[in-house]
């Protein structure tokens, strides 16, 4: 495989061909933020928090899901890209109900160290504060999906490393929500397996194990990677 | 040197963040030497004072007194801080919102979850009036420092205070949670 050389804040930064901006930035020790990443699975782009600046185009790309080339010239954190991504971050926030004092993830949350990283000091945008769901008809999971934030890593970790694809989403914009099987409570859902890879892949407190209380849910995110990488060397 | 004109105030919160406060405990003593506490729920003052240099503000903006409050605070003070996710966020106080408006939440409250009997108590002229939607305090007025928590830890509030009356402006990362 060949070698290509870019330029990432004006680094230059030798990458694998095929490889993403994002996996050559973090080779090369730079840090992009990233939201619906997660290391093990696919990438889809969903969140924009990676969004970077490519001289020669107009428009911003997520790093994630473009392939570097040869002599491209990439910007990783620009004042306008900073204030983009706080402007994602309060969306974020303003999008469900948050309510970090009363959740299980408080502590060991992405969306909380996201609003650190991007020096989130207030939501400026209203609140849109939704009637949402809490099911927590199966019998060792629950979602919240107060504290849903769309990026499907559960959907992801469900098709790509168990295989099973019980969770999908349904609706459009603010109205979408993650389902399980045919929008069935997720009790009901006799596809899923009950492994709980998708609460280890959930960024916030939105997959939980039932009977959890405040600030409690520890989890891995690297435990999808290991199931990954051994499945890759036994195969 | 020119003493400190402190303010606290409890807005819609459950003075979690003024039990945070207390728990410096000696060295609000010391804060004493070079602060006057100027209006505050600890204190026995009515009205809130002209030329306050500081506004600690707990709680979120959830009724008319809230609402009128906040900006006689902003109006009379120099630096306002959101003291706590209620003011920050909304948090708690406003975990109401997704019901809907303020006769939503009291047929939800009284009725729904009321005894056969119940009814929405009449209160016009007796109790602040409930807004529609729980604000956090800079929806209402502009805020000059954020301090989230529920609550923040008191050497946090310690550590803000310190800084302000160095005179220097605050560098603390903000952190949720």
């Amino acid at each position: 495989m060949s070698a290509r050389t870019l330029t990432i804040n004006q680094t230059l930064v030798s990458a694998r061909e095929g490889e993403s901006v994002l996996e050559a930035a973090r080779d090369a020790g730079i840090t992009i933020p990233t939201l619906c990443h997660l290391d093990g699975l696919s990438e889809v782009g969903a969140c924009r928090l990676c969004l970077v600046e490519v001289a020669g185009s107009s428009r911003l790309l997520p790093a994630c899901r473009t392939t570097v080339s040869e002599g491209m010239q990439v910007q990783t954190d620009t004042p306008r890209l900073q204030e983009y991504r706080r402007a994602i971050v309060e969306l974020l926030f303003a999008e469900r109900n948050h309510v970090c004092a009363v959740c299980v993830a408080s502590g060991h949350c992405d969306l909380q160290d996201l609003a650190l990283h991007v020096g989130m000091t207030h939501v400026r945008y209203e609140y849109l504060a939704p009637s949402c769901a809490v099911d927590t008809s199966h019998p060792r999971f629950g979602i919240d999906h107060n504290r849903c934030v769309l990026c499907t890593r559960c959907v992801r970790a469900c098709d790509e490393v168990e295989g099973v694809h019980t969770w999908d989403i349904a609706g459009r914009g603010v109205a979408a929500r993650v389902i399980t099987d045919l929008n069935v409570p997720w009790g009901e859902a006799t596809s899923c397996t009950s492994c709980g890879k998708c609460l280890l892949a959930c960024p916030t407190g939105a997959i939980f194990p039932r009977g959890s209380t405040v600030a409690e849910v520890q989890r891995d995110h690297s435990s999808i990677t290991r199931i990954m990488t051994a499945r890759g060397e036994r195969w | 040197m020119e003493r400190l004109k402190l303010a606290t105030v409890w807005l819609g919160g459950c003075s979690g963040c003024h039990m945070s406060l207390l728990d410096l405990d000696e060295w609000l003593l010391e804060l004493a030497t070079v602060a006057d506490l100027v209006y505050s729920p600890i204190s026995d003052v009515k009205i809130f004072p002209s030329d306050v240099d500081l506004a600690l503000v707990e709680g979120a903006v959830a009724n008319d007194e809230h609402l009128e409050l906040a900006h006689t605070i902003r109006r009379q003070t120099k630096t306002v801080v959101a003291l706590g996710d209620c003011a920050v966020t909304g948090n708690v106080t406003a975990l109401r919102n997704p019901l809907g408006s303020v006769r939503d939440v009291l047929q939800e409250v009284y009725i729904n979850h009321g005894s056969p009997r119940a009814v929405v108590p009449d209160t016009s002229g007796i109790v602040p009036v409930l807004l529609d939607r729980v604000l956090p305090l800079h929806a209402v007025v502009p805020v000059d420092i954020f301090l989230p928590g529920c609550p923040p830890s008191a050497a946090r509030i310690k550590g803000l205070i310190e800084t302000l009356l160095a005179g220097k402006v605050p560098t603390e990362p903000v952190r949720f949670g």
